[in-house]
């Protein structure tokens, strides 16, 4: 291990997916570093899954193919992986494993850091506050997403996910304190992929933006390593370089098909639908790299994007997702039909941390009770939907009728923003006031009255019962 | 033990040469970093040991240290108001990251305890007797207690003082005792005698407490999928339960969560002794994120803890969030080790380790005499929110109580989000009685009537989806009304709101009884001939919010909008 070069070993028992198996190997360390040089002559990288007397294997994260059990050579680097971290990322476009995309030098830096990362000590984490604004009314206004948090969004096939991802990469600030982007791209076709960089092409040039790009005909397993090293990065400019790190990751899904694939590989027993049992824990070990820390200025944010299978929402990768983070943002191919975009179904997404980050001295003083009286009409609207479907909307009391009105602005006016329109907070609240002034003032009843005096400004429309009545 | 070495290294599960000289469940410091483990098979040239830590790095060749006995934990004072990982380290004095490797002592050993020894020499004493007391924390009295095995004449003792965890207070049968002691934390400490329950925990929550109520020393389980309000639903009992010592076990949860809770416990002041809540709370943190391993031991290290102060007299509650990620360290640890699945990946053992978990709540006579109790409260996370999954089904069968959170609820921002369909309560008989000895002979009858107009509300609303509610019979549609009356202002309950958060006794029992009255007095008026419109038209938003904006003692102020209102409705009457 120490200064002689490493041993190769030549002896591969067998190759089964992306795994290999090394035989007579000596002092090797579980999770280690491989490098595997084939008999063309090209470099492969590899970890160890699992080391047993002098059998390791080792999963290649360029995938198998080409390799021959006799003609491979295989080295062990001593220790587990790891990147060199620091500014130098930023600005840059890389592959999975952190090579360079962009026709530049290979990043480097002084220090280097495991990409498994060390847990954060719970007791040392400060709780999040303060939001990061994404100048989408949808997030900003109903479901606030606050500097530490990691709040995914659950999509569909079909559906503009990836636009709404690289519009808040592209937008999201934290009111001019220092602030970077980490954008992990796992598995995405090229043509998605040249459109997220074309909309981010400002922010790389500004040098706040990271880039790792692993796209869907690159290796299945590098899919493993990418976030890891996305987010050692993340930590690093986070909590040394006193950053607000958003690390925004599209698709989630693939990640997870991923770590199937190779639990497969292993023979592992199932659980779910074929997922490994250990499907939480991974998740938890990238999504729990998000947070603050007592005392020191940064903090990570992180927003995965993924898609649900067959749209389910129980399907363990959006389920265990949803159980590790706080809070999620669902999209609905419903919305999206009636050409709402970005359709964001408002009763089913939540920012469990939103009223740490919203409100008085944060955003706005009304935000959080505007916020709950959104929610509070929509709930209510689709009560009168339901019921004019079965009734028809004539039979609708007055009440039913004007939520039913009020959905409509809430949809076209509130939801409905281009990918390439930032709106600030002041204009997102305006028009969540111009949903509520379209109810009596007494359906408001999760805004307080000096609120409500301050704030509620009804039209005037034309044939609709006076709301002050 | 000499000569052991590490063969396989397969993640968290590591395989040694030789079993010889080790026991099932010793704990064993393995490589050069000497990671702690936990010894879960032997056999005669080889023994499997789950690591508590990361083991990236670790080879075979590695050499193994026994420590000659099972895992154990320190117990003594200083727990209360601490941070700990699962196996009972102190993670207040660790650093921003948690390194691997590190045994640091649970207890410190700086603070200066005030000991009143409660004995004299000559004094003969048993297991688990009094030596003496100190002042934990503000609201805790902290009995040194005489450690399980020790028995004899008190041949010395310290006199009253101040001395530190680790100084010897007293010798007892030729024991040198100290103010702390050791306890393998998979074996339930002894107790004389176990009773029945008696008691009602008091949870503050007034669907629990009216509809579901739960017994010192009994056993509940929360199942609920994700965004039920779960975790919410467990930190309002752990703060606002009428218990002693709370036990908060965060088992492969959000670390943010810890944060917040932290922050919160130490700001909040308990209202029974006006101090921290922090100052009666042991927090036990695995996060999702810390390794895998610790989480199987961190639901039997605070059980442990909770017996350790239940054997001084105290009521303890465990609340373990969540019990799904405990069970899915078994099933990882099961399918690493090669074990035959049962249900989904579980082992076979899950429904007996569950059994055996929630086994260790009761209600006791301690060794030293005192009535005391262990309550745990179990979440339940279930994948997909089905609650037919091994976790969930199996645990229902071994807890009295069942808070199942439904996502309709959840959805409709009913919080806490308990379903009147699904929660059970097998203790609310024994409890009905033990109320109508303490002065409410009608609590069971509120119970069975509140849980009858809530379900007949469920039936008649599926009724007005097809006919629209209009059309409905007048009586009917008085049900409706009063069921949401019942909802929005007896069951639902703010976590936020200062009037909201928790609710005495006295001011439920008024609130629900001021719904149930006005249900039967516009019952009344009905029959008497008052068109339903009358009734429609009167307004009962006051007992919408009697719930927030009286205080939380507030029974009188409930009783006076009682009052007033019900007189105003008898004046429909009179005006009809």
């Amino acid at each position: 291990m120490s200064s002689q070069a490493p041993i190769e070993y030549r002896a591969i028992g067998s190759i089964r997916g992306p795994l290999i198996v090394v035989q007579d190997v000596d002092g090797v360390g579980w999770d280690e570093v491989a490098e595997i040089r084939l008999s063309t002559g090209e470099l492969r990288h590899g970890t160890v899954l699992d080391v047993d007397r002098d059998l390791a294997v080792v999963e290649v994260l360029e995938g198998t193919a080409g390799m021959r059990l006799d003609s491979a050579r295989v080295a062990f680097s001593g220790s587990p992986m790891q990147v060199p971290v620091g500014e130098g990322w930023l600005g840059r476009a890389c592959n999975g494993r952190g090579e360079p995309i962009d026709g530049g030098p290979p990043i480097t830096g002084g220090e280097r850091r495991p990409v498994a990362g060390t847990p954060i000590n719970p007791a040392q984490r400060a709780a999040p506050n303060e939001a990061i604004l994404t100048g989408v009314s949808a997030i900003d206004g109903l479901a606030t997403l606050v500097r530490g948090q990691k709040l995914p969004v659950f999509s569909v096939g079909g559906l503009p996910h990836l636009e709404l991802a690289a519009q808040i990469a592209a937008q999201a600030h934290v009111a001019g304190e220092p602030f970077a982007i980490v954008f992990a791209a796992l598995g995405l076709p090229h043509a998605d992929v040249h459109s997220v960089r074309s909309v981010l092409e400002r922010r790389a040039q500004l040098g706040d933006l990271a880039l790792f790009i692993n796209t869907a005909d690159d290796p299945v397993v590098e899919r493993i390593v990418t976030p890891r090293v996305a987010l050692t990065v993340a930590e690093h400019l986070a909590f040394e370089r006193g950053r607000h790190v958003l690390v925004v990751i599209a698709d989630l899904t693939n990640y997870c098909e991923a770590v199937r694939q190779v639990s497969a590989a292993r023979g592992e027993i199932p659980s779910r639908r074929g997922y490994p049992g250990y499907l939480y824990s991974d998740l938890a070990s990238l999504l729990e790299r998000a947070g603050r820390i007592k005392g020191l200025p940064g903090s990570l944010t992180q927003l995965p994007v993924l898609t649900m299978p067959a749209g389910d929402i129980t399907h363990p990768v959006p389920d265990v997702t949803g159980y590790i983070t706080e809070g999620q943002l669902v999209l609905s191919p419903e919305l999206y039909a009636r050409g709402i975009s970005p359709p964001l179904d408002a009763l089913g997404s939540l920012s469990r941390l939103m009223r740490h980050g919203a409100g008085p001295g944060l955003t706005r003083e009304d935000h959080l009770e505007i916020s709950a009286q959104l929610y509070g009409i929509a709930a209510r609207a689709r009560q009168a939907a339901d019921l004019a479907e079965v009734v028809g909307e004539d039979a609708l009391s007055d009440a039913d009728r004007s939520y039913l009105r009020a959905r409509t602005t809430f949809e076209r006016e509130f939801l409905t923003q281009s990918f390439g329109e930032a709106r600030s907070v002041e204009q997102t609240l305006d028009r969540a006031w111009a949903v509520a002034s379209l109810l009596a003032p007494e359906e408001l009843s999760m805004i307080s009255p000096p609120t409500l005096e301050a704030r509620y400004r009804p039209a005037s429309r034309d044939g609709a019962p006076d709301p002050t009545r | 033990m000499s000569g052991a070495v590490v063969t396989r290294v397969n993640g968290p599960v590591v395989e040694l040469s030789a079993g010889e000289g080790l026991a099932m469940r010793d704990l064993v410091f393995v490589g050069p970093e000497q990671l702690p483990g936990e010894v879960i098979a032997l056999e005669a040239t080889r023994a499997i040991v789950q690591i508590y830590e990361y083991t990236g790095g670790l080879r075979p060749g590695d050499r193994v240290h026994g420590s000659g006995g099972p895992l154990t934990v320190e117990l003594g004072p200083g727990l209360l108001g601490g941070v700990f990982d699962g196996v009972l380290r102190p993670l207040h004095s660790v650093g921003p990251h948690i390194e691997r490797g590190g045994a640091s002592r649970t207890l410190s050993e700086e603070r200066n305890w005030r000991f009143v020894p409660t004995i004299g020499i000559g004094d003969l004493v048993t297991s688990g007797s009094k030596l003496g007391t100190l002042p934990e924390s503000a609201a805790i009295d902290h009995h040194v207690l005489v450690p399980i095995g020790v028995e004899g004449r008190v041949e010395w003792i310290v006199p009253e003082g101040d001395y530190h965890v680790g100084d010897v207070v007293a010798r007892v049968g030729g024991h040198e005792l100290g103010l702390s002691q050791r306890w393998p934390v998979h074996r339930p400490r002894p107790v004389s005698a176990r009773l029945p329950p008696a008691e009602p925990l008091v949870t503050g929550q007034r669907v629990l407490d009216l509809l579901f109520p739960v017994a010192r020393g009994s056993t509940a389980a929360i199942p609920g999928g994700f965004g039920t309000g779960k975790t919410v639903a467990l930190q309002q009992i752990a703060k606002w339960c009428d218990a002693a010592v709370i036990v908060y076990v965060g088992c492969g949860e959000r670390g943010n969560e810890l944060a917040d809770v932290l922050q919160e416990f130490e700001a909040l002041k308990d209202p029974r002794t006006g101090q921290s809540l922090l100052d009666r709370t042991v927090l036990i943190a695995n996060t999702s994120n810390m390794p895998v391993m610790a989480r199987e031991a961190s639901v039997y290290t605070g059980v442990a803890v909770a017996e350790y102060y239940r054997d001084m007299g105290h009521d303890a509650v465990v609340i373990a969030d969540s019990t799904s990620r405990w069970a899915e360290a078994l099933r990882e640890l099961a399918s690493r080790t090669g074990e035959l699945p049962a249900e989904e990946g579980y082992p076979a053992g899950l429904s007996s380790a569950l059994a055996n978990f929630y086994e260790r709540a009761g209600r006791v006579r301690t060794l030293d005499g005192a009535i005391a109790s262990v309550t745990v409260l179990g979440a339940v996370s279930p994948p997909g929110g089905d609650l037919t999954e091994p976790v969930t089904s199996h645990t229902r069968r071994f807890v009295r109580a069942v808070w199942s959170l439904d996502r309709d609820l959840a959805y409709a921002r009913h919080y806490p989000a308990v379903s009147w369909r699904d929660s059970s309560a097998r203790d609310s008989d024994g409890l009905a009685t033990w109320q109508a000895e303490h002065g409410d002979p009608g609590w069971g009858e509120r119970r069975t009537q509140t849980l009858r107009l809530l379900t007949d509300a469920d039936r008649v609303e599926s009724i007005a989806q097809l006919v629209g509610a209009d059309s409905l019979p007048a009586s009917e549609r008085l049900t409706l009304r009063v069921a949401r009356l019942l909802r929005e202002g007896v069951l639902q309950q703010s976590a936020v709101l200062p009037g909201d958060e928790y609710t005495t006794p006295a001011k439920q029992r008024a609130l629900l009884e001021l719904v149930l009255e006005v249900h039967a007095r516009m019952q009344a008026l009905l029959e008497g001939g008052t068109p339903i419109a009358r009734l429609d038209a009167f307004d009962l938003s006051p007992v919408v919010s009697a719930r927030f904006e009286t205080t939380p003692e507030g029974a009188a102020e409930v009783n006076q909008i009682a009052t007033e209102l019900i007189g105003a409705l008898d004046s429909l009457e009179g005006r009809r």
